[in-house]
């Protein structure tokens, strides 16, 4: 899974690309330099990240697109209930009568939530866990390898089922709870691999026969050299959490009423759409499925632009 | 090969015991601090002390150490596993074997993994091959595009909107009309009928296989165009061998074995997305199980069918892996 669509762009940067013509002078351009560089004339880098500032706008300052939450008191009004998209409301009414386009916004925030603070805790042990394992190998490595091992063993929705179904009420917490606990061992897997091939380098040795600590040269070498495919593989699940949380609201142990969030509002459209009216499902949908493809596409124009192979 | 599988084997009942320990903590962990399920099952209207004391008894749920937060409760663990091996995964809150109620469910589910399957390495690999083929020509970009998208869509979201605009909208159109032969329409239904065992899940198989045809197309893409630049390749090439021979034998043979890897961990992948598709499209299977007994509350279902489906994934996988180092003798003498 390399580079999407960004093939020709790449293509073309490189060759326009000699060292004169960086916004940086070309020889001192460091790697991260080099990234900024690449990622300033990818056009997809652009369309994902703005998708990515407003869906991120959306779940923290819900107020600036749509004034009126849908549980405030008078927000929703039965006799709209499911009402159609017209000229005022282009995105109609969802089934109890509120505006659809307020759900969707105050509803983002639940599902983006959760997906940043997912991420930031399979990362932190991705980190810890992978370059622990990684850089010290031998026992240690074993023992992370082997708890990564059973951990990979249980399928994501099938795990989250057992741990969710138990608890009465579910809020942001226990979510991201869960799915810190079964999405940490890819990115750990990952770091490991890079922190070991970043170890092998020439100039983790010279720091070792200059007398630099364990300590000293993690922090110094191997995390800024290794962390890039973490980077990649964090935007990338950023996305595909905020999928996961729809998901399992959608089964029922995710999210609950009165709560706002579009896993709910997929749920709630669904028996509707098939009885006349599709957009209580293909609005709350398209919504999910942009966000989840804005977090891809971006991961995607960083790994194009911090794997040396492409250029 | 006999000492690989020896050593695989091995290898395979601490990760299978591990993972059977991990939902069992998972479990009694939850049921430790939240409080036991029978509680949670009747609500506001409690019936009296001796009955939820009876109840807590053939649900095993009155040992003490759930009662005492921390406690991994080993000795449970064991109980269970000793269950377990006599295939016995619990009881239901109606009274009925869970093992009982998997086996009359679990064909309907086989076959729907069985359609996602053949769907999605047949279709993916196709794709694959062919945007591998033409770098960064049309097919390559059209495929790239395409399966990004198609990976951004969350199985419950292509179920449901597949199953509204070409189920009902397109089928009913189908099924409506003069021309379309009955399998046409029976093909493209919103759910599953027992008169059509087969053709009523091809729609949900696909729904369920998308995402992983286009993990399989992007794989076989990469994997294919980075062999295509090997050694060997370019022998061949030199050797004069007809094209097809290169791609089809030495080329494509080595660049399915990291998609044999991926199909083998795609397994634990559909088990789980049939939980969603056969929700959607109320299919009579294991999914459908689990997604009932989410509505009603029926943890003992939900914990006995999860172990079940965890232990044919792993077992899956186990199988995949022999069968993948029989293809490619570089893994047997690692």
């Amino acid at each position: 899974m390399s580079d999407v669509m960004a093939g020709q762009s790449a293509g073309t940067a490189q060759e326009q690309a000699t060292p004169a013509s960086g916004p940086t002078t070309g020889k001192d351009r460091s790697l991260w330099g080099d990234v900024g560089y690449e990622l300033m004339r990818n056009p997809v880098f652009w369309i994902s990240l703005i998708l990515v500032l407003i869906v991120l706008s959306m779940s923290f300052a819900p107020q600036l697109w749509a004034h009126t939450s849908p549980n405030t008191s008078g927000a929703c009004q039965l006799e709209h209930a499911r009402e159609k998209p017209s000229s005022a409301h282009p995105f109609g009414y969802t089934s109890a009568g509120c505006d659809m386009w307020a759900s969707v916004v105050w509803g983002a925030g639940k599902s983006v939530i959760v997906a940043i603070l997912v991420t930031i805790g399979t990362v932190i042990m991705g980190l810890v866990l992978g370059t622990a394992s990684g850089f010290f190998g031998g026992f240690t490595d074993t023992i992370i390898s082997r708890v990564t091992d059973v951990f990979f063993g249980l399928p994501f929705i099938l795990g989250a089922l057992v741990f969710l179904a138990i608890f009465p009420d579910r809020n942001v917490w226990t979510l991201t709870a869960v799915l810190t606990i079964l999405g940490w061992t890819s990115l750990t897997r990952v770091m490991r691999g890079s922190v070991i091939a970043t170890k092998q380098k020439d100039y983790v040795d010279a720091a070792r026969a200059l007398g630099g600590s364990n300590f000293f040269i993690i922090r110094k070498h191997i995390l800024a050299n290794s962390v890039a495919p973490l980077i990649v593989l964090a935007t990338i699940g950023l996305g595909s959490f905020i999928g996961a949380e729809a998901t399992l609201t959608y089964l029922g142990v995710g999210y609950q009423r009165p709560t706002v969030s579009w896993g709910l509002l997929v749920d709630d459209g669904q028996n509707l759409a098939l009885a006349g009216f599709p957009h209580l499902l293909v609005i709350p949908a398209a919504f999910i499925v942009v966000t989840v493809l804005a977090f891809i596409l971006l991961g995607d124009a960083l790994r194009d632009a911090l794997d040396p192979r492409t250029r | 090969m006999g000492r690989y599988v020896a050593r695989r084997l091995i290898q395979f009942i601490p990760v299978i015991l591990g993972t059977l320990f991990l939902l069992h903590i998972m479990s009694v962990l939850t049921i430790q601090l939240v409080g036991d399920p029978v509680r949670a099952l009747f609500g506001e209207n409690a019936p009296p002390a001796s009955v939820i004391q009876q109840m807590r008894a053939d649900y095993n749920l009155d040992d003490p150490c759930l009662q005492q937060p921390g406690n991994p409760c080993v000795g449970l663990f064991i109980d269970r596993l000793s269950q377990y091996a006599t295939f016995n995964f619990g009881i239901n809150f109606r009274g009925r074997e869970v093992t009982e109620l998997f086996v009359e469910r679990f064909p309907v589910t086989v076959r729907l993994t069985v359609i996602a399957l053949v769907f999605e390495s047949i279709v993916g690999v196709f794709l694959g091959v062919m945007a591998g083929l033409r770098k960064d020509k049309f097919v390559d970009n059209f495929v790239r595009f395409s399966t990004v998208i198609l990976i951004a869509f969350p199985v419950f979201v292509f179920g449901t909107l597949t199953q509204l605009f070409i189920g009902l909208q397109l089928g009913l159109k189908v099924r409506d009309s003069s021309w379309a032969p009955e399998w046409l329409g029976q093909m493209i239904n919103v759910g599953y009928t027992s008169d059509y065992p087969w053709l009523s899940l091809v729609l949900p198989g696909i729904v369920l296989g998308a995402f992983s045809l286009a993990a399989i197309a992007r794989l076989t893409r990469t994997s294919l165009i980075e062999n295509l630049r090997s050694d060997y390749v370019r022998t061949a090439r030199a050797k004069g061998l007809p094209a097809s021979r290169v791609v089809g034998v030495h080329t494509l043979r080595n660049s399915l074995i990291p998609v044999v890897t991926y199909i083998g961990i795609d397994i634990g992948l559909l088990l789980g997305g049939a939980l969603v598709t056969e929700g959607i499209f109320n299919i009579p299977g294991v999914g459908q199980l689990v997604y009932l007994a989410i509505q009603a509350n029926d943890t003992p279902v939900i914990l006995g069918v999860v172990t079940i489906l965890v232990i044919v994934f792993l077992v899956a996988n186990l199988i995949v892996d022999i069968l993948y180092a029989a293809l490619d003798p570089r893994i047997r003498y690692e």
